[in-house]
């Protein structure tokens, strides 16, 4: 099965305190055990919110709202694709990531595959 | 969920992540897979009878190693003191006992370990059903009965297969290695075999009742893109994975509303998993950045990107997957090929000039019972108006496959041929 990884950030906290370069090289640690496991079919990082656009849909009206969005908490930062043969299997991958704070969701994406 | 289920849910993902560098690791150290895998599982069984109540390790694969390690040391020193001369064993404990901090097993390269189980696993030594399973069973850390499952045989034929593949591997004296010079090219085609061998067994099934079983697909692709990370210089490795990738991306849309196969040409692409094709896109570059020759995996991989990159059937480049078979047909000739060279003629340069074809293969034994063969000359007979023959054709076809769902297919077109020789 598919798994999204949403990494969910709390942006001001964040912002405040952007990675140091040892935790982004035990970021890449991580992440290249997992290429090496073929877990990782996709990722990618955003850019902050305050690049972003919000579209707003209400009956036939269209509304763009420009970023920073209000929210502080669970803005979405990045997301990864996994490869997995279970939840189980992506939850276990997930508590070896080196993260010291955030929230990280996980979502199976719907498929047609998958014995 | 209570406690004791959820150690258990957690051990059966940790063994799936774990168990293949695990007893890479134990194989390296005693020296035979056999004894590796038991060491493994025994592991596994503190661990399940500890988590539960202990919690489950902060570094679960460093706890089972070095448990693992720890049997490992005790078998190596009993079987030191049965045969003592073996001054060899000595040395063993040692390396065994270098490794047993209980932080090392994670973060140390285990590359090679993988790499030396792989090509013990898909040795030549052993039939290649033999190696199907051991390599699901070792490496892809499946059971017997998910691959029994997955192979629809009864669970004791795939046990005894894995019994028997361990028992040669012995009587061999198959030992963990990794291969260099010559015999790595040659070994490691034998474990490219197994891959696509499990890849197409999922891809179409060659019995039962489902068309496709895309679990063998997602564990050949995985087995596939660890490979590629492993030997990133070895171009074939990305032609194989490049291969899988792209026929992957093409699973969704084989599969019609109730089960039923949709032929390459029929396919509706937009189904196509675009994902899929990118990465089998770039693992084909990857591969031909190495240069060198392109090797057959390789090549049937550009043949597959043609039609991944035509966004219509109609817009296929045809003469180039004629050149393209060519160029397989010269390195690895086999009738099989030589019936995909004709299907790609006939688009290429009409029906007529496929049949030629088609036709100097009809007495080729090796595709005696192949159930392709009358279909591919069924097909290009109706392109000829040639009904009557090519629904005998069709019919043949149905009753060579093993597959229900393509039974039927094959049982559909040739009830078209008649009704389209009446229309005629």
């Amino acid at each position: 099965m598919r798994v999204l990884i949403l990494a969910k950030e709390d942006h001001q906290v964040r912002a405040a305190t952007p990675p140091t370069p040892e935790e982004m090289a035990e970021f890449q640690k991580f992440n290249e055990e997992l290429v090496k496991a073929g877990v990782v079919v996709g990722d990618g990082r955003l850019h902050p919110s305050s690049q972003g656009k919000r579209l707003r849909f209400d009956g036939k009206k269209r509304t763009v709202i420009d970023g920073p969005f209000a929210e502080t908490k669970e803005l979405v930062a990045g997301y990864w694709l996994w490869q997995v043969r279970s939840i189980d299997e992506a939850i276990e991958w997930l508590k070896r990531a080196p993260f010291d704070a955030g929230t990280y969701e996980i979502r199976q994406i719907f498929d047609t595959e998958g014995m | 969920m209570t406690a004791a289920t959820e150690a258990h849910r957690a051990i059966e993902a940790i063994w799936r992540i774990e168990s293949a560098r695990l007893i890479a690791g134990l194989a390296r150290i005693v020296g035979d897979m056999g004894t590796a895998e038991e060491l493994a599982q025994d592991a596994l069984v503190a661990a399940l009878e500890q988590w539960p109540t202990a919690g489950v390790p902060e570094k679960p694969g460093a706890w089972l190693m070095g448990t693992a390690k720890h049997h490992a040391i005790d078998l190596i020193r009993r079987r030191q003191t049965l045969e003592r001369k073996h001054e060899e064993i000595g040395r063993d404990v040692e390396r065994a006992q270098e490794g047993i901090g209980l932080d090392v097993a994670i973060d140390e390269d285990v590359g090679d370990d993988l790499l030396g189980l792989i090509f013990m696993a898909c040795h030549p030594v052993l039939s290649k059903d033999a190696r199907v399973a051991l390599t699901l069973r070792v490496l892809g850390g499946l059971t017997t009965e998910e691959i029994a499952r997955a192979f629809l045989v009864p669970v004791s034929t795939v046990a005894q297969r894995i019994v028997r593949a361990k028992r040669t591997l012995t009587e061999a004296r198959v030992r963990f290695e990794v291969p260099g010079g010559a015999e790595r090219m040659a070994r490691l085609a034998s474990v490219l075999e197994v891959i696509y061998l499990i890849f197409n067994e999922g891809y179409s099934a060659t019995a039962g009742e489902d068309w496709t079983r895309p679990g063998l697909c997602e564990e050949a692709l995985r087995l596939g893109r660890i490979l590629a990370e492993l030997v990133p210089a070895e171009p074939e490795v990305h032609g194989l994975v490049a291969l899988m990738e792209i026929q992957a991306s093409r699973l969704r849309a084989r599969v019609g509303p109730s089960g039923e196969p949709v032929l390459l040409l029929d396919q509706d692409r937009t189904r196509w998993d675009r994902l899929l094709i990118r990465r089998g896109l770039t693992a084909l570059e990857r591969a031909e950045r190495l240069g060198g020759a392109m090797g057959p995996y390789a090549l049937q991989a550009a043949i597959a990107a043609c039609h991944a990159r035509a966004a219509t059937a109609a817009e296929t480049d045809w003469p180039r997957i004629v050149a393209l078979y060519d160029a397989v047909a010269q390195l690895a000739p086999s009738p099989v090929v030589e019936l995909n060279r004709a299907v790609a003629v006939g688009m290429a340069f009409g029906p007529a000039a496929g049949l030629d074809l088609v036709d100097g293969l009809v007495r080729e034994p090796a595709l005696e019972a192949y159930h392709l063969l009358p279909a591919v000359r069924g097909d290009l007979l109706r392109k000829l108006g040639r009904y009557v023959e090519a629904r005998a054709e069709f019919e043949r076809a149905a009753s060579l496959t093993e597959n229900v769902a393509e039974r039927k297919l094959l049982q559909k077109r040739a009830g078209e041929c008649t009704a389209e020789g009446t229309a005629g």
